[in-house]
């Protein structure tokens, strides 16, 4: 272990952010590369627990104490093969995990947790600048002539097509988009992923031998059946793109939009490319965002970025408290969450509920909406009388998922719908339908990106166990 | 009890005792000396004891030589005349079976006669039954002897024939007729039985006999740990007594059994082939001794010769031995193990009567010379009352030391002449220097071998090789030479629960010494440990030549790859090698490994008969194709197939093996057999480890040295907690429980090893190679070489599963904040669960219901009472901390306890508010910190640490960062000094021992039940009967899970059982012994849930201990870093700003124990009982849970767990009265009495009292009244002195507090001034002696252990461990035995004379003055820890000035005088022993005053 009273003397340093003078006019990676130095004091508050609750809250069960100490011993090329251990892509949940870990942390029970997220986050980029990053394709001899299908090029679907590569597996992804990364690539901004990382990523796993197909929208080409005929096993990982709506009057109003029609132009208008049907924008705008929270804040982000007018983020329910309650400890607080989209602008109101929007010209121009208030028995209702509007040029709809896309394959497929309108699994992940796996957002509904790559993983695990009768694939 | 139902084995009781001899050096055969035979025994009666009956001892008897007057007379009486005295033999049997028409006789006479000699006819021996208790008249024998004609051949040929006479008539008998011949000899006879020594002359009238004479009689009382009594175990055996335990014996026995088929004496021609099997089986170890030890005589060796084989001297490290006695048993080592343990043993072959002790001095051995020519040697001294002024020489056994007594030729032998002719006898030295060979001087080698067929990574998947083995024990071991250490229990699962595929070494668990032998201190008392090992043949036994030691010496028995392969290229001339593979093809599928390791044995037969005098077992070549047999399974198959072949010491077994990593699985394969091990892929690992710089700059040849020793020093511990000072006699003597492993696989490979819950067999085990073959050659290229993660010793969510996890603890911590049941139950709901099921033995039990309503059922309330919380010390534990619990524990009427660290006496009065910060069980460790007489008043119960769960057999240290201020006042130290408690308590080295202390703490506080704490192993029931029969008021059974401050991982992981088994074994012992009512039964080791008390109670507990789910509850997360001093949630810290982070109260405790007690009713009304008392004992109401469908625990078999016995008529199966502690009859009472004026008025009170070796700590129960009154103060000084005359028994002046001063003019015997709290001692021999006083012995072995103030002066020498633990006495002696100042914290000791070896050794404070004149001290002290300087400073001179004055002063010391006459001229002579922990903290403090004043 490093070093036992390290979080006795040094104090947990927030990550390094560009101002936000500068971070407002690109849309570049928030956040600085920290020192060296630091993050080798960082990472020596790591306790090196007995129960590592960092590593059993985190979904992915990083060993994360263990890389923590390579990483203070300045052991970074081991580091990076314990990270790959249980990650396939560090990367993206060391920029995008909200970092369950780290409310784990046993530090967080009276003082502040380790910096997990950034450790994770250095040891790969470190990994990336000395070229310790190679694809590393199962040897043929290990082929095993098996032929699995992957639909969706998420992170759940990443992560199961490389496993299952590994495993000497032909592995074959499909993307109904014309790029891979599922909302890595179209749904998140850039200022919080830039797409290079992603299509990095994705040329490893090409070298190592897994195949993309974009533009192949799984039920019309190729078709269900076809899809079925050719392939041995399939991974359903389609995701939860299903944006809630808010049925209220003056929905229908142009000017109203789910905030993942909003996301997905922006990325494409970011990345220089051509945008389809009509374009949202936030530009000069007032603009209301109704969520509180991630996606809600990526709205936010673009439209600082774009140069909106205004912008107000409403949420339903009351303020979360700054603090965690000292029961929580473990699990996942119920707090408020500022994220850097946060600090850069923007009003935040809470206990607001939506009553109708109203506008001229089918474009909205007003949204109405009463203050709430939270009952004993936990349901939020509206306070009668404090009825108010606010106007509005865009609405962005960023008030959860109800589930995958209910399309063609899935319907072809019929594997029934469960009450939160995820496909339901059988068994762990498999499906109604034998061979049929199913991992990630489609399963257990929008989620956290490490959650996906968790289930891509295990997921994989028990494909190989149903091609092969074993696995020796972790998960 | 029939063996294989229940859990009790007769193999693991246990005995010691008192013994004696009283010889006429003039070989005078008088009446007197028989007599006075008796009398020894009459007086060391208390050493001995009595089971459920208190009028059936244990056994006694004597053995004298063969009175001819006597015999021939009653001979004639019958009819028949003896041949002339030598001529004939008498034979004295114990026949059973005699009612039902079936006796010797016939058999007898036909054995006789086809070996020519002729039989006389039997004698029935006169008895008197009514002089033994009910118990041993139930299984007494018919008692006859018989009389055997000599017709030819010469004395000794006689006393041969009479030895294969006898062992014939064993062979012949043993089951038929169930005859046991106690003596046959020609020139000695023993009488002996189920007795009490003063039994023993009222029930054979014999011994009364005016013509019953003799000039040697040889005694023996005995204390055994079961009352189960047999009248054959009693000594005398035919040669010697013995008193303490043969701690390697099943590898002796082993060894004996390898050797027989080599065996070869001219003097007994063919009748060898007769004796066969030498040790016979099922005997006690004295009694294997005893075969092994005739054997070695008869075929030709001197009796004192044939004793220094079998208990040699510490000659491997102690360069102060000279050379010839050094090559003698260098010589012999190659002939024969040491039979290796605590012994005192007194021989006799008729002739020369003699005694030794083991190299370690562990049992006490006084003798007197009287001027008629008398030798009296006894456990104690005054055992004979004799007049001070008959007696010439006063003295004591030295450890390894001899002493003999030849009658023939009217000498009495000290040590030195007794064995100077045995080193002469032979060229020994030469034949060393010819034979031997060390490993160093062999030519340098490199292996050219084949390469490995695959990867070093494929490898270490292969072999199971995780993360943890790299990060948390490889790489440690390999950077600071030392093994890991760890904190808290172990929660995984036994390795036969395990999902995980285990390693076969998890499956076995490591004996330990408790309470019948002790263990050792390896690193104070290295001096008498050996790692050292050699490779060769062994010849005949009873030959000597230079062939004997023509071998290979080995350090220790980790050996490099070149190392190997020097052994490899020593080529036929010196000793052949043969390398067998232990691999098998994968693809041979089912019985693959079975069929190899079949064929493995065959190879390994046929190379041993074709000469290899090395055997290389080696799982090199591992591959796609090829997986390993485990190391130990080939290693331990071969051994025994070879012990069974009788040919095993024709070779040495080397295993080279990829599999051996950590300290356990080096003492598996070294008690299994092998010699040594290269463990290739240990260092290949390293070396890569070094390679990529994840050693810390360590680089591989330094990681390779470091762990070498680092495994050594680990070795050292693991034999050295079992008693054994020698790796060589460790080698094959199983001492291991296998827990999970079936009897097949048992009876087979690893023979003789208990293994009671059955388990998986030899497919499970090749499964679980296989399963991490696949894992290494299955062909899955997953991103990074990772290994598993292991998550033995932390938790990973990949790895092993552990009980306290993060599904466990937060829902425990929200249940008591918020006091819900509900929650709480969300906690106990888990270990319902499969996975956790499969954890735990208890896991595997279900309950008979038969409900009852819940209201019927007795209330939380009171079952609360009946939780304690577990020892856990102030200093391991924050005071916030320890308060908290022992707050809690007092609201609820349960009790706390302080651990082995003291008190701080504000806790002993209530606070303002009512509650009360005491700890009502006082715990009594070997260290003795803050053991004060006010200490052990303020008890509700006294708790003697024998052995903690974590790692039984071993002591533990408080590194000095950790003592802060406050730990330092309790502990009585030094802050910022370091302090050490010791393996052993250094006043319990066996059974009576124990007794003795707990009579000590029963003085000092009548009104406290003792308590004795022991860790579950295999036998611990029979030691905890023995416990019982000592007069404990109650017994813990720990667990192998316990917690811990700090402890070695590997004792944590692999010492000790779970505590089913030890309850269930310890319940059917007490109460198939009569003797489970007189105590209470508690156990602890992980409880956390109503259903494992539930459990607990059904297997027999009624009390219950709980550490680490009270901590949880008041935050602990289980970090694991107590060891650190770094706990974030400020419990195990002394961290003044962690301490902070606290935040437990007495409220989450006793929410916890509530919600406990809750769950404990409601199993109990589904079960149907409604008050706990009904409950306990009933392990009918427990079942193995139906279909187990795991694939390893479906083999498990509980019931020998749940086999329930018959309690004998009118006893309880639970407590049901108290013991009999005899306090009435202690001379205290009469003390107190006299002195009621000092004690009410603070009146002066002094008066003289005779005093003898059966008065027994002696001012004890004064000085408790005196702490009880007064406290710590006590009286002012001279308040109370007693003038007392005679030799005192054991424990004189123990616990004496202020203003007591005892005197004593005589001598006294072990542990005076145990514990002196204040108190002065006196002890001067009688003016009228007629030996001189300063060359003689005054005082015994282990004076003031533990002693925390006061002052002692002794005129003459002290024993061995004079002033162990001393914190704070000062004192006066006149010369010590070894090991002087052991250990010592404080005070200040003055050595008047010489010193024995090893003093100082762990010695962290006070100060010690010696008086070097003969100039050998620097030699003789133990300079690890301390420095020696001149005593120059002016405060010295005056501090030990003024304490030679006051020797004087008390003692009239020849010595003091002598030296204060010529003090200036004396002074330089003088040595200070300055502790150089101590020198260092003082500057410190002088540099800080500096500075602050600068």
């Amino acid at each position: 272990m490093g070093d036992p009273k390290g979080f006795l003397k040094i104090e947990r340093k927030p990550t390094p952010k560009r101002t936000v003078e500068e971070r407002l006019q690109d849309y570049r990676y928030v956040y600085k590369p920290w020192p060296e130095e630091d993050l080798k004091g960082q990472a020596s508050r790591c306790m090196d627990c007995g129960v590592p609750f960092c590593n059993t809250g985190c979904p992915l069960g990083n060993l994360i104490p263990d890389w923590n100490d390579l990483v203070y011993k300045d052991h970074w090329r081991q580091a990076i093969d314990r990270l790959h251990a249980t990650n396939n892509f560090p990367e993206f949940t060391g920029m995008l995990c909200p970092a369950p870990c780290e409310a784990a942390c046993v530090l967080s029970i009276n003082d502040k947790p380790v910096t997990i997220k950034e450790i994770e986050l250095s040891i790969i980029n470190r990994a990336f600048e000395e070229g310790w990053v190679t694809p590393k394709p199962p040897p043929p001899e290990i082929r095993t002539g098996k032929r699995v299908a992957v639909v969706g090029s998420g992170p759940a679907g990443l992560a199961a097509a490389q496993q299952l590569n590994w495993a000497g597996h032909s592995v074959v992804v499909f993307e109904k988009d014309d790029r891979i990364g599922g909302l890595l690539m179209y749904g998140i901004p850039d200022y919080k992923i830039e797409k290079w990382v992603v299509d990095r990523r994705v040329a490893l796993m090409e070298e190592e031998g897994v195949e993309f197909r974009t533009n192949a929208y799984v039920g019309y080409d190729p078709t269900t059946e076809e899809l079925k005929g050719e392939f041995d096993a399939i991974i359903l990982a389609v995701g939860a793109l299903q944006g809630r709506n808010l049925p209220v009057p003056g929905r229908e109003l142009d000017g109203v939009h789910l905030a993942m029609d909003y996301l997905v132009q922006q990325n494409r208008r970011v990345a220089g490319l051509p945008v389809e049907g009509e374009e949202i924008r936030a530009r000069g705008k007032n603009v209301v965002i109704l969520g509180g929270g991630d996606t809600s804040a990526d709205c936010l982000g673009n439209a600082h970025r774009e140069g909106c007018a205004s912008v107000r983020v409403l949420t339903h329910g009351p303020k979360p408290p700054d603090h965690p309650g000292t029961l929580e400890w473990p699990d996942w607080p119920f707090i408020l969450r500022t994220y850097p989209a946060h600090e850069e602008g923007g009003e935040r109101a809470f206990s607001v509920a939506v009553t109708g929007f109203s506008g001229s010209d089918h474009h909205v121009e007003k949204m109405h909406a009463v203050h709430t208030k939270r009952t004993t028995e936990g349901k939020t209702e509206p306070i009668p009388g404090t009825d108010f509007e606010i106007e509005t040029d865009l609405v962005l709809l960023a008030i959860g998922f109800t589930g995958p896309v209910r399309d063609k394959f899935l319907e072809d497929l019929n594997l029934g719908y469960t009450e939160r309108g995820a496909i339901p699994a059988v068994s762990g992940f498999g499906t109604s339908e034998p061979g049929a796996f199913v991992a990630g957002d489609a399963k257990r509904g929008a989620s956290l990106i490490v959650w996906a790559i968790a289930e891509g993983r295990k997921a994989a695990r028990q494909a190989d166990e149903y091609l092969m009768g074993r696995s020796l694939l972790p998960g | 009890m029939t063996l294989g139902t229940g859990l009790y084995d007769p193999t693991y009781e246990h005995d010691a005792c008192g013994l004696g001899f009283v010889v006429r050096v003039d070989g005078r055969r008088t009446r007197e000396t028989v007599e006075e035979g008796l009398e020894v025994l009459r007086n060391l009666e208390h050493r001995g004891t009595s089971g459920s009956d208190p009028e059936t001892g244990d056994g006694a008897g004597i053995l004298t030589q063969i009175p001819d007057a006597f015999f021939r007379r009653e001979a004639r009486d019958l009819g028949v005349e003896l041949p002339p005295a030598g001529f004939y033999g008498v034979g004295v049997l114990f026949e059973y079976g005699v009612e039902e028409g079936r006796d010797c006789e016939g058999r007898l006479e036909q054995i006789v006669a086809e070996e020519g000699q002729r039989f006389l006819g039997f004698r029935d021996v006169p008895i008197e039954p009514g002089a033994v208790g009910r118990l041993a008249r139930k299984v007494m024998p018919r008692i006859r002897q018989f009389f055997v004609e000599r017709r030819n051949g010469d004395g000794d040929g006689f006393e041969r024939k009479l030895y294969v006479i006898r062992r014939r008539l064993h062979d012949a008998v043993q089951d038929t007729h169930g005859g046991y011949v106690v003596s046959l000899s020609s020139r000695t006879i023993v009488y002996k039985g189920l007795l009490k020594g003063q039994q023993l002359p009222r029930f054979y009238p014999d011994l009364g006999d005016p013509a019953f004479a003799s000039a040697i009689a040889l005694v023996h009382e005995r204390f055994s740990t079961n009352t189960l009594g047999s009248w054959e175990l009693a000594h005398p055996y035919r040669y010697v007594v013995h008193n303490g335990e043969i701690n390697t014996l099943r590898g002796n026995i082993n060894w004996m059994r390898a050797r027989e088929s080599r065996l070869e004496s001219p003097l007994f021609g063919d009748d060898m082939k007769k004796l066969s099997p030498i040790i016979q089986p099922g005997q006690s170890d004295s009694a294997s001794f005893d075969n092994a030890l005739e054997l070695l005589y008869l075929a030709g060796r001197s009796l004192p010769h044939a004793v220094a084989m079998m208990i040699p001297e510490a000659w491997e490290n102690d360069d102060l031995m000279e050379e010839q006695r050094r090559a003698f048993y260098q010589y012999h080592s190659a002939l024969m193990e040491p039979w290796d343990g605590p012994a005192a043993i007194a021989f006799t072959d008729g002739r020369v009567v003699g005694a030794t002790l083991d190299r370690n001095g562990l049992r006490p051995a006084r003798y007197s010379v009287t001027k008629d020519g008398r030798v009296i040697m006894a456990s104690e001294d005054g055992a004979l009352r004799i007049p001070a002024e008959d007696v010439v020489e006063r003295w004591r056994l030295r450890p390894g030391r001899m002493l003999l007594v030849d009658t023939e030729r009217h000498e009495l032998l000290h040590d030195e002449d007794v064995k100077r002719p045995l080193f002469r006898r032979r060229p020994y030295r030469k034949w060393l220097r010819e034979g031997e060979i060390h490993l160093n001087e062999l030519p340098d080698a490199t292996p050219d071998g084949r390469p490995e067929p695959s990867s070093l990574f494929e490898r270490q998947l292969a072999f199971g090789y995780t993360i943890e083995d790299l990060r948390i024990l490889l790489s440690p071991m390999a950077q600071n030479g030392k093994e890991p250490d760890g904190s808290m229990g172990t929660d995984t699962p036994l390795a036969v629960l395990s999902e995980k595929p285990q390693l076969l070494f998890s499956y076995f668990k490591q004996h330990f010494a408790q309470v019948t032998n002790p263990p050792i201190d390896p690193l104070r008392e290295e001096l008498v440990m050996s790692l050292k090992m050699s490779l060769g043949p062994e010849e005949n036994l009873f030959d000597e030549t230079p062939e004997h030691c023509r071998r290979v010496l080995i350090d220790q028995p980790v050996l490099t790859a070149d190392e190997l392969e020097k052994i490899r290229r020593l080529g036929s001339e010196r000793a052949a090698t043969s390398t067998l593979s232990t691999l098998f093809a994968v693809s041979t599928g089912e019985r693959g490994m079975e069929e190899a390791l079949h064929k493995l044995c065959e190879k390994a037969e046929s190379a041993v008969r074709g000469g290899s005098a090395v055997l290389v077992l080696s799982d090199r070549g591992v591959s796609v194709e090829q997986a390993a047999i485990p190391s130990l399974l080939a290693t331990a198959a071969v051994h025994h197939y070879l012990v069974r072949a009788g040919i095993r010491t024709g070779t040495t077994l080397v295993v080279e093996t990829a599999e051996a990593r950590e300290v356990h699985h080096f003492a598996l394969l070294v008690g299994y057999g092998a010699t040594a091990v290269n463990p290739y892929l240990a260092f290949e690992t390293l070396e890569e480890m070094a390679g990529s710089d994840l050693l810390e700059g360590v680089g591989v040849e330094e990681a390779r040295k470091n762990y070498v020793k680092a495994i050594g020093k680990g070795l050292l511990k693991v034999i050295s907690k079992m008693g054994i000072s020698t790796l060589f006699s460790y080698c094959g003597a199983q001492i291991f429980e296998a827990v999970g492993l079936n009897q097949e696989v048992i009876d087979r490979y690893f023979t003789g090893t208990a293994s009671r819950v059955g388990g998986v067999g030899l497919e499970e085990i090749e499964r679980e190679v296989l399963e991490r073959h696949r894992r290494a050659f299955g062909g899955v290229e997953d991103g990074p070489e990772e290994l598993e993660v292991g998550g033995e010793y932390q938790l990973r969510m990949q790895g092993q599963y552990h009980q306290w996890n993060q599904t466990t603890i937060p829902p425990l911590q929200r249940a008591v904040k918020t006091g819900s049941f509900e929650t709480f139950r969300e906690f106990t709901r888990h270990f319902d669960e499969q996975s956790a099921r499969f954890a735990t033995l208890r896991g595997l039990f279900e309950f008979e219901e038969n409900p009852i309503p819940l209201d019927g059922v007795e209330p939380a309330s009171e079952i609360v009472k009946r939780f304690t919380t577990g020892a856990m010390s102030l200093g391991s534990l924050s005071r916030e901390a320890h308060e908290t619990l022992a707050v809690a524990m007092n609201r609820i009427g349960g009790k706390s306890n302080t651990g082995e660290g003291g008190e701080d006496p504000v806790r002993f009065t209530p606070d303002e508010n009512g509650d009360s910060r005491r700890s009502a069980i006082k715990q009594v460790a070997s260290g003795r910190f803050g053991v004060t007489t006010e200490y052990l008043v303020n008890a509700d119960q006294l708790q003697i640490k024998m052995a903690q769960g974590s790692k039984p057999g071993e002591g533990g240290q408080l590194p000095g960062h950790k003592i802060s201020e406050y730990i330092a006042k309790i502990r009585y130290s030094t802050p910022g000094v370091g302090l050490i408690s010791p393996p052993p308590h250094h006043d319990i080295y066996s059974i009576e021992d124990l007794a003795q202390l707990i009579h000590d703490l029963k003085n000092a506080n009548p009104a406290a039940r003792i308590s004795v704490k022991l860790v579950a192993e295999v036998g611990v029931g029979t030691v905890a009967a023995g416990v019982a029969k000592a007069k404990a008021d109650h017994i813990t059974i720990s667990g192998h899970d316990g917690g811990t401050g700090a402890s070695p991982l590997s004792s944590i992981k692999h010492a000790g059982l779970p505590w089913e088994l030890g309850i269930a074994e310890t319940q059917q012992v007490l109460v198939e012994n009569g003797l489970r009512g007189r105590v209470i039964l508690q156990t602890d080791g992980q409880l956390k849930t109503g259903r494992d008390v539930t459990v607990a109670a059904l297997l027999g507990a009624e009390d219950f201990a709980f550490s680490t789910a009270p901590l949880v509850a008041t935050g602990c997360i289980m970090m694991r870093v107590c060891h650190l001093n770094t706990c974030p949630v400020g419990i195990a810290t002394q961290d003044p700003e962690l301490r902070k982070r606290f935040t437990g109260t007495p409220e989450h405790v006793i929410n916890y124990f509530f919600f406990v007690a809750q769950e404990v009713r409601e199993y109990m009304a589904k079960m149907g009982f409604r008050s706990f008392e009904e409950m306990i004992g009933r392990a009918d109401r427990l079942r193995m849970r139906e279909a187990v469908e795991h694939w390893k625990a479906r083999g498990v078999d509980l019931s020998a767990i749940l086999h329930r016995v018959e309690a004998p008529e009118g006893e309880e199966i639970h407590h049901s009265r108290s013991q009999d502690h005899n306090l009435e009859k202690s001379m205290d009472n009469e003390l107190i009495e006299k002195c009621l004026p000092a004690l009410e008025r603070n009146e002066q009170v002094h008066f003289s009292h005779p005093i003898f070796n059966t008065n027994r700590t002696v001012g004890g129960m004064l000085s408790g009244e005196i702490a009880r009154r007064y406290g710590g103060e006590g009286l002012p000084d001279g308040t109370i002195r007693i003038d007392f005359k005679g030799v005192a028994g054991q424990s004189f002046g123990a616990w004496a507090t202020k203003g007591l001063t005892l005197t004593l003019e005589g001598t006294t015997n072990d542990y005076v001034g145990k514990g002196l709290s204040g108190g002065r001692l006196a002890v001067f021999p009688s003016k009228v002696a007629a030996y001189e006083p300063e060359k003689s012995i005054v005082v015994g072995n282990v004076a003031l252990y533990g002693a925390t103030a006061g002052e002692a002066y002794f005129r003459g020498f002290a024993g061995e461990r004079f002033a162990v633990r001393n914190s704070g006495a000062h004192t006066v002696v006149e010369g010590v035995g070894d090991h002087g100042c052991e250990y010592m914290t404080g005070g200040v000791v003055v050595v008047l004379g010489p010193t024995g070896r090893n003093f100082a050794a762990g010695m962290s404070g006070g100060a010690a003055f010696v008086l070097d004149e003969e100039d050998d001290f620097e030699k003789l002290c133990n300079r690890d820890m301390v420095s020696l300087e001149a005593v120059e400073s002016d405060e010295d001179v005056a501090l030990l000035r003024g304490m030679v004055e006051r020797h004087l002063e008390w003692t009239y010391s020849a010595v003091a005088e002598r030296v204060l006459e010529n003090f200036e001229e004396l002074l330089p002579r003088f040595v200070k022993v300055m502790p150089n922990d101590l020198k260092r903290v003082l500057r410190e403090r002088q540099e800080a005053e500096l500075e602050a004043v600068g």
